[in-house]
């Protein structure tokens, strides 16, 4: 599509033009105008209209949300959420599908769903995220999305081009029992569709688990669809199955530590390209992803390896069942979690680890110690999603720092032991507990009776950061208000050495933000 | 034939060009929904809309509950929105439309936070109606100074038959304050439009009315209606109305209060911004209570002049003659940002596609700084919208109903456009391409844009987006 468009050559105006200065007008945006006397006054009068609840009993009832007594009644609370860290399965499918080339995921159902999906990545990766929908509506609900469907895949594929379609599910197509099965064999017998036009569909219900789940259910349905066969012998290759990874860095230091290594291997569901790519004058609408060729050979790799485990359960299951593969998970985050990740690699493919990547290690550990005085006894709060938790976890304990309450909205109880006997690996981990199935403002009482000196989570934790003037370090998904996080990796060393950074020097600006005039050293 | 109408004719055959790629029936479909404007020809101002978009195009649309929880309800700040039905909904449209509001969060307002009954499977199997009534018992618990909770429905409620109703009459009993049920599935309608519908509706239904002013109210009394305070765009515009010497009781709905919301019948004037949103709510007010209702545009010095002495005009002398002080007071300010930034925006092409009343009200602020229109539309608008439009913007002006990012795309390359004003999801598509973007939903994380205080703001933004220096790397020299 994209030598098609007449795309403009070279540059507006830009570049030549200088500065607007100040010189003449000074403006005032939302940051500072509203501070002004008449805008305050107008705030204070406008109460007059609002049956504003008096100020001290407003104190009141902030000072008791806070207190031992609030947490008590808010942790009764089990069966709804409040600012939770999770979202819906076909959040997960997309991710999943954006991650093969000129592929174009479509979810069917409401469309309102997918302009949700695609604003919540495009506000992480800065990036467009292309996928459609089958725009049911009411008539749908009643006679089904039969046609619906047909007539998406029919415009997708003459507007957008793709060499596939990934189809998953909303809860609108989930509960009227839409067969998409069904659909998609008649499609094919009736020959508006290609009888040879791949187009894998997992079902993405999202009222059962979480983005994660609908992750794991979209890539199964993709390698399932397209990668046939088993293990063949004398294949060398391993497959790379990243989970619901949204740091575009990750994926390019996987891709890094792996060449390095000089190991054969296919990386399914690569968004690293497909989500971040140059800009250059001309919009690609398919700029990376996992080859298709590659997708399809899958199945007669030696080794599949996970880098998450609880967004790709039932993809390992099938890699290890119907393709007879080892299928091994290793979350190569913190220092032992990347030494495994090497040795299960090395010891799958035969390869060496090579000294630069010993060096690269040696490096890592060398800031580490350079900064445990600004780690150590850190206490910590964070949320997010399992293997990120426990990937955070495994470095924290490696630092020296103490997480205090870790809160997991979409884990399960497997997640609960296996963050549980890791956190038992350390003393560090001795103050811990894990809150499975809560949310942030669970988190906001435990903060609030049980203080800590860092929270760890996405942007959304924000709020309660602020409000307990509590640090931030923003790991994990969606981060929206700040920059390019995203494409600096957490894992391997060179992730670690990132977290390290962001953590540390968090704590050093606390510090001098805190500090009394005399405190404030130069050097630290 | 002149030349104008050579502009009209090259227009029309790029339109032409764009459609070719459609299957035939959606290309006749799409058709029906473009016009180029030709003053020569009232008739093709008609564009099709407010119908289904189709499948797998890639629309830019979203859906009622967008509309309802997103726009209406959301800003509401001092009652709980209960998303209703799986966690998602709920999730994707937290604390993202920066509604300004003052008030404290978790206290006494809720509009940034995430608050979802999170269906399982259980509740689509057994009905959510005992979950959710649990539930508002509990919210009214743990936020005990929250002034009402809504419920805004998800598409599986409607679709398993669940009676909200019945639990909104039962607890609104209990505990003494409104409960809301907003049928706002996400499956209703063609997009947010009716999702703004059957909110003002329910407004209407269960809230409007039922107090009055906190005094016996005055002749000066609007009610400011259609602004969310989008980056504080509604308090930008009600400093100006009280500068006017108007009083404003209620804000509909950025930074607004269930009070303000159930007095509103006190008002004299209801005076309204977003018209595709909020116009039913003065309708009811107009038949219901005799109010009058007004349309007024607060973007650039030339509407909002216009539209200050319409406003104005429905008072007496006094509030007229301080209208006119208010103008020339703001004037200097309007000069010197006209100044400043005209000469380095003057002849850009801009592109357009919003929501509710931005594709219309704008094309006068970018003109303001000697911008032109080139192509607009609204993602939801309906005939009323596109009647109030064409008269607003240029000779063979495209007008595209719905569009699919593939249309936009071609569109913009097609009319060598200098910046493109739409929201998030295009975006980074423009920044690939090299062109100059600004989101015109959030305004990009900035505004004000409404108001004397706005312009400037907008003008700058405009200006930085269009004249930023990094636009010139993206050819590499070798």
């Amino acid at each position: 599509m994209a030598e098609e468009k007449g795309i403009r050559d070279g540059s507006p105006a830009g570049g030549e033009t200088r500065p607007a200065g100040a010189d003449t007008l000074t403006v005032q945006d939302h940051n500072t105008l509203f501070s002004s006397e008449d805008y305050q006054k107008m705030f204070e009068d406008k109460k007059y209209f609002e049956d504003a609840t008096p100020c001290d009993r407003v104190q009141e009832v902030l000072e008791w949300t806070r207190s031992w007594e609030y947490r008590e009644l808010n942790l009764q609370r089990t069966d709804f959420l409040i600012n939770p860290a999770k979202a819906c399965q076909p959040l997960g499918g997309i991710l999943a599908a954006i991650g093969f080339r000129n592929t174009l995921p479509l979810v069917h159902g409401s469309q309102g769903c997918v302009a949700y999906f695609r604003s919540h990545f495009s506000r992480h990766y800065k990036e467009p995220f292309p996928a459609v929908s089958s725009s049911m509506t009411e008539d749908a609900a009643v006679f089904g999305g039969m046609n619906n469907l047909r007539e998406a895949l029919q415009n997708a594929m003459a507007l957008y081009r793709p060499e596939m379609i990934a189809i998953c599910t909303t809860c609108m197509a989930e509960v009227i029992g839409d067969d998409l099965g069904s659909f998609i064999t008649d499609y094919r017998e009736e020959g508006s569709i290609p009888e040879d036009f791949p187009l894998p569909w997992a079902n993405t219900p999202s009222f059962v688990g979480s983005h994660i789940i609908g992750y794991d259910n979209m890539m199964r349905a993709i390698l399932a669809d397209q990668a046939k066969g088993r293990r063949a012998e004398g294949n060398e290759k391993i497959n790379i199955i990243p989970g619901f990874d949204t740091y575009t860095g990750n994926l390019r230091e996987i891709k890094r530590l792996l060449d390095r290594m000089g190991v054969s291997y296919t990386l399914l569901g690569d968004t690293s390209d497909a989500l971040d790519a140059p800009a250059t004058g001309e919009y690609v609408m398919y700029p990376g992803g996992t080859p298709l060729e590659e997708l399809r050979g899958a199945a007669k790799a030696k080794a599949t390896v996970a880098l998450q485990r609880y967004s790709t359960k039932r993809t390992m299951q099938l890699a290890a069942d119907r393709w007879k593969q080892e299928a091994v998970v290793c979350v190569p985050m913190g220092i032992r979690g990347t030494d495994e990740f090497l040795q299960t690699i090395s010891r799958l493919t035969g390869k060496p680890i090579p000294e630069e990547i010993r060096q690269e290690r040696g490096r890592a550990v060398d800031a580490m110690l350079d900064s445990h005085a600004y780690t150590h006894g850190r206490r910590v709060a964070m949320i997010g999603d399992p293997d990120i938790l426990l990937g955070v976890t495994a470095f924290l304990l490696e630092v020296g720092a103490e997480p205090v309450h870790i809160v997991c909205t979409n884990g399960d109880a497997e997640f609960k032991e296996e963050m549980e006997r890791l956190l038992a690996t350390s003393p560090y981990g001795a103050s811990a507990k894990v809150w499975v199935g809560y949310d942030m403002w669970h988190l906001r009482s435990l903060v609030f009776t049980e203080p800590v000196d860092l929270l760890i989570g996405n942007s959304y934790l924000k709020q309660l950061a602020l409000e307990a003037d509590i640090p931030l370090v923003r790991i994990g998904f969606p981060i929206f208000d700040r920059h390019h996080l995203h494409r600096y990796p957490i894992i391997g060393y060179q992730g670690a050495l990132n977290m390290l950074q962001m953590i540390v020097n968090t704590v050093l600006d606390e510090l001098d933000r805190k500090a009394p005039g005399h405190s404030v050293d130069l050097i630290r | 034939m002149g030349e104008s109408s050579t502009l009209i004719q090259e227009r029309r055959k790029i339109v032409e060009d764009v459609l070719t790629a459609y299957p035939a029936k959606t290309r006749e479909e799409r058709a029906a929904h473009i016009g180029v404007k030709d003053p020569e020809d009232a008739g093709s101002c008609a564009v099709a809309n407010n119908v289904k978009s189709r499948p797998g195009v890639m629309t830019i649309r979203g859906c009622a509950y967008a509309g309802s929880k997103g726009v209406v309800w959301g800003p509401v700040k001092d009652a709980i929105h209960i998303s209703h039905g799986p966690v998602g909904c709920g999730q994707y449209s937290w604390w993202s439309r920066r509604n300004y509001h003052n008030g404290i969060t978790g206290i006494t307002s809720f509009v940034s936070m995430q608050i979802t009954s999170d269906f399982q499977e259980r509740d689509v199997v057994f009905g959510g109606d005992k979950k959710l009534a649990k539930m508002i018992r509990d919210l009214d618990r743990l936020f005990p100074l929250n002034k009402g909770i809504t419920i805004q429905s998800e598409c599986p409620i409607g679709l398993i038959g669940d009676d909200i109703e019945a639990v909104a009459r039962e607890t609104s009993a209990e505990l003494g304050k409104p409960v809301v049920p907003v049928r706002c599935e996400g499956f209703r309608g063609v997009s947010q439009s009716l999702g703004h519908h059957i909110a003002n509706d329910s407004i209407r239904d269960w809230l409007l009315g039922t107090r009055n002013l906190p005094d016996g109210g005055t002749p000066y009394d609007v009610a400011l209606i259609g602004d969310y305070n989008i980056g504080g765009d509604a308090w930008a515009t009600r400093k100006i109305l009280e500068e006017m010497g108007l009083r404003v009781v209620a804000m509909w709905s950025g930074d607004g209060t269930m009070q303000e919301l159930a007095h509103t019948p006190g008002a004299k004037l209801n005076i309204i911004h977003c018209y595709r949103s909020m116009n039913y709510i003065c309708r009811h007010m107009e038949e219901k209570y005799g109010i009058p209702w007004v349309e007024y545009n607060f973007f650039g010095p030339t509407k909002i002049k216009e539209s200050m002495r319409k406003i104005a005009s429905y008072f007496d002398d006094r509030i007229k003659e301080q209208t006119e002080k208010v103008i020339a007071k703001y004037e200097p300010l309007m000069q010197a940002t006209i100044e400043k930034y005209r000469p380095r925006l003057e002849g850009k092409k801009v592109m357009l596609l919003v929501g509710g009343l931005r594709p219309r009200h704008m094309v006068g602020a970018y003109e303001d700084l000697g911008m032109e229109i080139v192509a607009t539309g609204y993602e939801f608008g309906h005939d009323d919208d596109y009647e109030r439009t064409f008269p607003e913007v240029g000779e063979a002006t495209i007008i595209y109903d719905d569009p699919t990012a593939y249309e936009l795309e071609q569109f913009a390359a097609r009319l060598q456009v200098d910046l493109v004003g739409s929201g998030i999801k295009e975006k980074y598509v423009y920044h690939k391409m090299g062109l100059p973007f600004r989101q015109m939903h959030s305004w990009d994380y900035s505004g004000p844009y409404h108001g004397f205080d706005g312009f400037p703001v907008f003008a700058r933004d405009m200006d930085m987006a269009i004249n930023n220096p990094s636009w010139g790397l993206l050819k590499a020299p070798f």
